[in-house]
Parts: C-alpha cells; structure tokens; sequence
C-alpha cells in the first residue's frame, strides 16, 4: 500500500532499529549528501582495510525513509568490497525495504549518495596518497 | 495498544449524540427534501431545523445559511461566487499567505482566470496586519479573504478589525472559520463578516457536509448549477442526513463551547510545560495567547517532524507535522516560512490538537513518551547545538 503513502514493515523495523548509527572517528571516506531545508541530510562514514568496507556508520537527518534507507544501505555495503559497493544503487536498497512510497523515492537515492560520496571520497584521499 | 487521538485540528470523531440524530434519515426518513408528498416534507423539515441551529450559532438569519459538500466548497464557492458576480465592479482579491489551500489555491485560480491577487504578509505569530489590509485595497478590490483561525498554529486574526476596514471601504469580506466554529465565539453580525466558511467534521459532526454564511445582499453567483436547491444558490439534492449532524454538532459544541476553551486551553499549556521542562531546543509557532484552544504547535530543532510522528505513532499517539516529508512538496509549511521560521528548523514541526476525548491522563502519556523519542533521534543526526544548521543552506543538492 505504499502508494497511499505507508511504509512497509521492513522500512517500520529499520527505522525503530537502525543498523550503524554514529561516525567513524578516523574515517577513511565521509560522504554528506542533502540539505536540511529541504527535509534531509545523511552523513556515511567508512573504515576501508584491503579494498574492503570494513565499518560504516551514518547520521540521518530526516523522515522515517530517510532513516530507513541509510540504515538499510550500511547494511548492505558492510563488508563488500568497493567494487561491490558502488553496485549498490537506490533500487537495490528499495527492494531490500520492500517498497517505498512514490514520494520517499528520493530518500533511497540520497542514500546512494551518501555511500557513493563517502567511496569517492575515500579513493580521492588514496589518489593523494600515491 | 494504547491509543490517542490528538489531531483534532485534521478531524474529530463523530459524537454518538450526533449519529443517534442522523441514522433515521440514513433509514426511513429517506425522502428527497424537494419533494412534496410526506417523505419529502419530512426531510425538507429536517433540513430547515438544522439551518436554524447553524444560523442562531452564527448569530445570522437561516436564510443566509447554504450547505455545502464540505469547507473546501464553502470556501471555493464565497471566492469564485463573488469574484465572477463581482467582475464588472473589479478584479482584485486580497488574502493573507497562511490561508488553507481551500482558499490559496482558489486564488491562485483565479490569477489564471485574470484575477489579480494580494497575498499579504503575516508577522512572527502569524497575524495579519489590518493596517495592511487596507493598504492594499485598491478601486478594483471585490473581495478580502482573511481565515479567523490558522489550521496548522492555531493563531486567531484579528477579524473585527479586518471587517471594519473591509466595511469603510465597501469590499467584501470572507472569513474561513472552519477551524474556529465551535472552538470560538462567533457572531457575524458584530463582527461584521459578509461571508464565512464552515466544515462539520471539525466540530464532531460527519465529514462530507459544510456550509456558507452570506450576508443578505452580498452578490454572489453559485458554483453547482442543476436546480433551485438553496435558493438556487447551490444546486444538488440535500445531503438530509449530514445536514442533520452538522446542526446536531454544532449545537451541542456551541453549548459547551465555554467550558471545553477553558479545558482545552488548561490541557494544551500543560502539555507545553511538560515538554519544554524536558526537551531543549523547542519553539512554539503561533501566537501566545491568541490562539485554538486546543492547538499546540511546536518545532523540534535538529530532528524532522515525520520522525516524530512514527515514532509517536508506533506509541500509539496521533499528531501531524509540517514538514515536507509528510506531503508531496520538498518545501516545509508555507504558514511556517510566512512566519519567518528557519527553514531547517521547520521541517522539525510537530502538532497537537487536543480535543473532547482527551484528558489529562492523556497529556502525561505524551509526556512520558516524546522525550525518548525526540532524544533518539536527534542522536541520530547529524546536526545539534555544536553543530547547527547552515545559516545559508542553498536549493537542494540532488543531481536527479
């Protein structure tokens, strides 16, 4: 019934019990994505050892599907390669949640963003690096 | 699971005494209110009483009463009815920008109809300004439309001064009451309206019925066309039986109407105290003291108000916001923005609007679970006292 604008039950269980809430100190990638004026904000960190996710937290401004999409998103990056990662898309992320209502669909895509930006990010301080 | 209903400003529930007065025209006394054998007489009768209910709660005469669908009729039907039968006088509307889009979107309309139209500023508190008003009227002016009360903050206009002005400078002047009857003392005639709107279902009467007040010699042309129901003033065979409730309610809640402000108004401060005594970083929007009895509206700084809702409704307790994510729109509450509330900081709007059913039982319960929901979630943004928002936070960032 996402249509009328309901959540479904798995997006109700990711917002009560959100998977990797906090910021990684020493963060090896960040990615902010959004602005608050508009409703929504989501801030990724990632700890990346061996080409590999191997922490992510994130911080949600926002609604509940914002909340949900970027709880879901860590959980589907954790441990993947990038390579991996940057596979995940908002639509991998909206089947995950069974659905979100046509008007949440942006917040699936800011939370591709977000991990997009925070795996940009972390390639860019390795490109200086070299 | 425990549940609350505290959104009393989006509906109310039906009163028992209410159905009680409406089922026997849902049942045998079915007859068209037009017709003229015995069935019909006996809607017509029906209908007739509850005029004279809503009109002596008006302080009008019943035949200045037109029932309507429902308040968004009500108000479509006062500003396109005297725009259109006004047009040869002028073209020129004037309204306020914290108006229910009954009325904004009717304006708005309008302009596309070649209308002009003034939407006026409102101060902090959401008032308009009468000063303003009458300003802004102009030899072309045929109508001002002012709301008595605000659906989102509860603040009350000062409409006796806006009706004086709108009088001295013989213009129309309609008023959406939809969140005011029942909850305010009103009386057209002292406060000098010529047109106002309202809804049942804000008053514990069914949805799906409302009506208009017109003033006698106000020149307005009807919206429906198709018969000569309401003095040809709205055409369509009587909703006998929402008519009947709408007269039922109003005047039971006009009966107790003194009693339940001063209730409501005890409820909704002790409902503020609580929260403020435990949350930092709360604001309330509208006015102090000039405001719905029952209407509490306040923004959660670093946290968004859908949040808050699920939240507050996965403990069972019924609220709305303002925030965009509760609607199709990107931007939060126009009301909010008129009023000059930080953008950010109004997506973090929540309201209550406390009603008949609820006590002060019901109040501690709010209490006791917003601040655990409100704390949770501003730990899960990114955004607190330390780091606050953007002074400057430009058009949305989203390359899609």
């Amino acid at each position: 019934m996402a249509e009328f604008g309901w959540y479904s039950e798995k997006v109700l269980e990711h917002y009560q019990n959100p998977r990797n809430v906090g910021e990684i100190e020493d963060a090896d990638g960040v990615g902010m994505v959004g602005n608050p004026v508009c409703g929504d904000m989501m801030k990724i960190t990632i700890k990346v050892q061996d080409n590999r996710i191997e922490d992510v937290k994130f911080k949600t401004f926002g609604c509940g599907a914002a909340i949900a999409t970027t709880s879901m998103v860590t959980e589907l990056v954790k441990g993947k390669t990038i390579q991996e990662a940057l596979g995940v898309t908002n639509q991998t992320v909206v089947e995950a949640l069974d659905g979100l209502p046509p008007v949440k669909l942006h917040c699936s895509l800011l939370a591709e963003e977000a991990i997009k930006a925070a795996i940009e990010d972390y390639q860019g301080r390795m490109t200086n690096d070299q | 699971m425990k549940r609350i209903y505290m959104d009393h400003n989006a509906t109310t529930p039906l009163r028992e005494e209410v159905l009680e007065a409406m089922l026997p025209y849902l049942r045998e006394e079915f007859g068209n209110a037009s017709s003229l054998h015995s069935f019909g007489i006996r809607a017509r009768r029906a209908v007739e009483a509850a005029r004279e209910k809503v009109a002596a709660a008006l302080g009008a005469q019943p035949r200045e009463i037109i029932f309507t669908g429902c308040g968004t009729e009500a108000d479509n039907q006062a500003i396109k009815g005297v725009a259109f039968a006004n047009r040869g006088k002028g073209d020129h509307i004037i309204t306020s920008r914290v108006e229910h889009k009954a009325v904004l979107q009717t304006c708005q309309y309008l302009e596309k109809q070649g209308f002009r139209v003034t939407y006026l500023p409102v101060d902090e508190y959401g008032l308009v300004n009468p000063d303003d008003v009458a300003r802004a009227i102009t030899g072309r002016t045929v109508l001002v439309s002012v709301m008595f009360a605000n659906n989102e903050v509860g603040t009350i206009q000062p409409i006796p001064a806006i009706a004086q002005v709108c009088q001295e400078r013989k213009v129309y002047f309609h008023t959406d009451a939809v969140q005011a009857v029942g909850k305010l003392p009103i009386d057209v005639g002292e406060l000098g309206v010529g047109l106002l709107s309202l809804s049942a279902h804000k008053f514990y009467g069914p949805k799906g019925v409302g009506a208009l007040y017109v003033r006698k010699g106000v020149r307005i042309d009807p919206l429906l066309h198709g018969g000569h129901q309401e003095w040809g003033r709205r055409a369509a065979t009587e909703n006998v039986a929402g008519i009947v409730g709408l007269g039922k309610a109003i005047e039971l809640r006009i009966g107790e109407m003194g009693a339940e402000a001063e209730r409501l108004t005890a409820l909704r401060e002790r409902l503020y105290a609580g929260i403020v005594a435990q949350i930092d970083h709360v604001y309330l929007n509208g006015h102090p003291t000039e405001r719905l009895p029952g209407t509490l509206n306040l923004c959660f700084e670093y946290v968004e108000g859908e949040g808050i809702i699920m939240g507050l409704n996965l403990a069972g307790v019924a609220v709305s916001s303002g925030s965009a994510c509760t609607s199709a729109e990107l931007s939060p509450s126009h009301v909010l923005l008129a009023m000059g509330v930080h953008p950010a900081v109004a997506q973090g709007s929540v309201r209550f609007g406390l009603g008949r059913e609820n006590c002060g039982a019901d109040v501690d319960y709010v209490l006791e679970k917003l601040p655990p929901i409100i704390e949770w979630l501003r730990e899960m943004s990114m955004f607190s006292q330390e780091t606050p928002f953007p002074e400057e936070s430009g058009p949305r960032q989203r390359g899609h």
